[in-house]
């Protein structure tokens, strides 16, 4: 890959000028130095993501329970859509590698075609990225905290108490319906009836949720369903403070915001690195069409984007580790 | 202005051509390492579907498989399909040099501030 002339020169010779120690164009060379403190801005962030995650003072959540829906599915598939847009990005990088090695036998075809296929790849995972920010914007159905110390049964049979400031997670029906509740929205009324609680909203059409069960620990150490009585008894000792989703100031997720945050810098910090990548892989992919390279007599471009566009998955596989899995 | 792309010259990567046959070769190289990552990262999703975690020496030792297996994925990424294993020996040194001491540094604070968990099981309430 790399020019073997140098290989027979003395080393003072070598450095003393005019020629090229690292044996590559100063484009590529100053790419690979680009990638390089890029990846250390990339190194900070996730270590400082380790950093506070070690130091936090309540907990943490684990991405299999974050993230386990998939696009109009109900049910729970944890880390299977991570993996996909993993995947996606890998498949994406390979068809990236073809494009240079088909620039490597001046194959212009070769190129536009895999080119094409990378670009593609990339946009695929743009929108899987814009799918799960708003998926884990809009939440799963919300939750409160408790106001004050509530003493349930758990499935022994035996009394446990629940802390005040302990989240509580409703389901995604009941939630919707609590929003507006919480929100004051006239239409939706509450009917407590011996402990049997039914949200409706009255409107154009009315829609009515029932609490079957509330859920604590989810997101955290496991989830454990709770209802009957005692979900009642959860919902009645509810704070005025509502979490759905999350934004920049609250989330649903954990009684910290620096996850979300977290989430929110390093997911998009990355995606828009893969946004300009996919951005510049149309310009190469434009020129290559055109018969600009063909014209220069070598797809060195096709190489140097390449290189940008790997960093981008090589980030992700980092991302993918100490974001979702650990 | 000189413009060094233009220039044909041998000590540059820019007449890094290679013959139909050499393509051939290269592109079953190329399919192996897509499987392997493939593979690699279906394992890693798998084992954190499989174990729960906990505060365990158990959950330890997998959180460390996947760091191990990252660092796997990583160098086939680095060395394969950005080419860095073809590079001169002193790029490839001035490029990955960095981050062997970075790596080395995130050892030295992790042993030295990250373990107390392991000894202090009241982080779950």
């Amino acid at each position: 890959m790399s020019g073997h002339s140098n290989d027979n020169v003395s080393s003072k010779e070598l450095w003393g000028g005019g020629r090229s120690p690292y044996g590559i164009s100063y484009g590529k060379m100053y790419m690979w130095f680009f990638l390089v403190s890029d990846a250390l801005t990339f190194g900070g962030l996730l270590t400082a993501y380790g950093f506070s995650r070690a130091s936090s003072e309540s907990p943490w959540p684990i991405g299999e329970q974050v993230f386990r829906a998939l696009p109009g599915l109900d049910g729970q598939y944890p880390l299977i859509y991570v993996a996909l847009m993993t995947f996606i990005l890998i498949v994406s990088s390979v068809t990236m590698v073809l494009a240079v090695e088909a620039g490597h036998r001046n194959d212009k075809r070769g190129v536009i075609r895999w080119m094409l296929a990378t670009i593609v790849g990339g946009m695929f995972f743009l929108g899987s990225q814009a799918w799960e920010w708003s998926h884990f914007i809009h939440g799963g159905g919300g939750s409160f905290l408790l106001a004050k110390e509530v003493t349930i049964t758990d499935e022994n049979g035996t009394p446990y108490t629940l802390p005040v400031g302990e989240p509580i997670f409703m389901d995604h029906h009941f939630g919707e319906l609590a929003e507006g509740y919480a929100n004051g929205d006239s239409n939706v009324v509450l009917d407590n009836d011996h402990g049997h609680i039914t949200l409706v909203q009255y409107g154009e059409h009315t829609h009515e949720a029932e609490l079957h069960s509330l859920t604590i620990n989810k997101y955290i150490i496991g989830e454990r369903e709770v209802s009957g009585d005692d979900a009642s008894k959860l919902w009645e000792a509810r704070s005025q403070s509502f979490k759905f989703g999350a934004n920049m100031h609250e989330n649903e997720y954990a009684m910290q915001q620096s996850y979300a945050n977290f989430f929110f810098f390093i997911t998009g910090f990355h995606g828009f690195h893969v946004f300009s990548g996919v951005v510049i892989n149309i310009i190469i992919f434009l020129m290559a069409l055109q018969g600009v390279f063909e014209k220069r007599g070598h797809y060195e471009m096709v190489e140097k984007v390449g290189l940008y566009w790997h960093f981008i998955d090589l980030v992700w596989v980092f991302v993918f580790t100490f974001f979702y899995l650990i | 202005m000189e413009r060094d792309d233009l220039i044909v010259n041998d000590s540059y990567s820019l007449n890094a051509t290679h013959s139909e046959e050499a393509g051939v070769k290269i592109r079953k190289n190329i399919i192996f390492v897509t499987v392997l990552l493939t593979a690699i990262t279906a394992v890693e999703v798998a084992m954190g579907i499989i174990f729960k975690r906990a505060e365990t020496y158990t959950w330890e030792a997998i959180k460390w498989t996947f760091v191990a297996l990252t660092l796997v994925k990583a160098g086939y990424i680095v060395m394969s399909f950005m080419h860095l294993g073809e590079e001169k020996s002193v790029l490839k040194k001035s490029i990955l040099l960095p981050y062997v001491m970075f790596i080395i540094y995130l050892f030295y604070i992790l042993a030295t501030e990250g373990f107390g968990h392991l000894f202090n099981h009241t982080s779950f309430h």
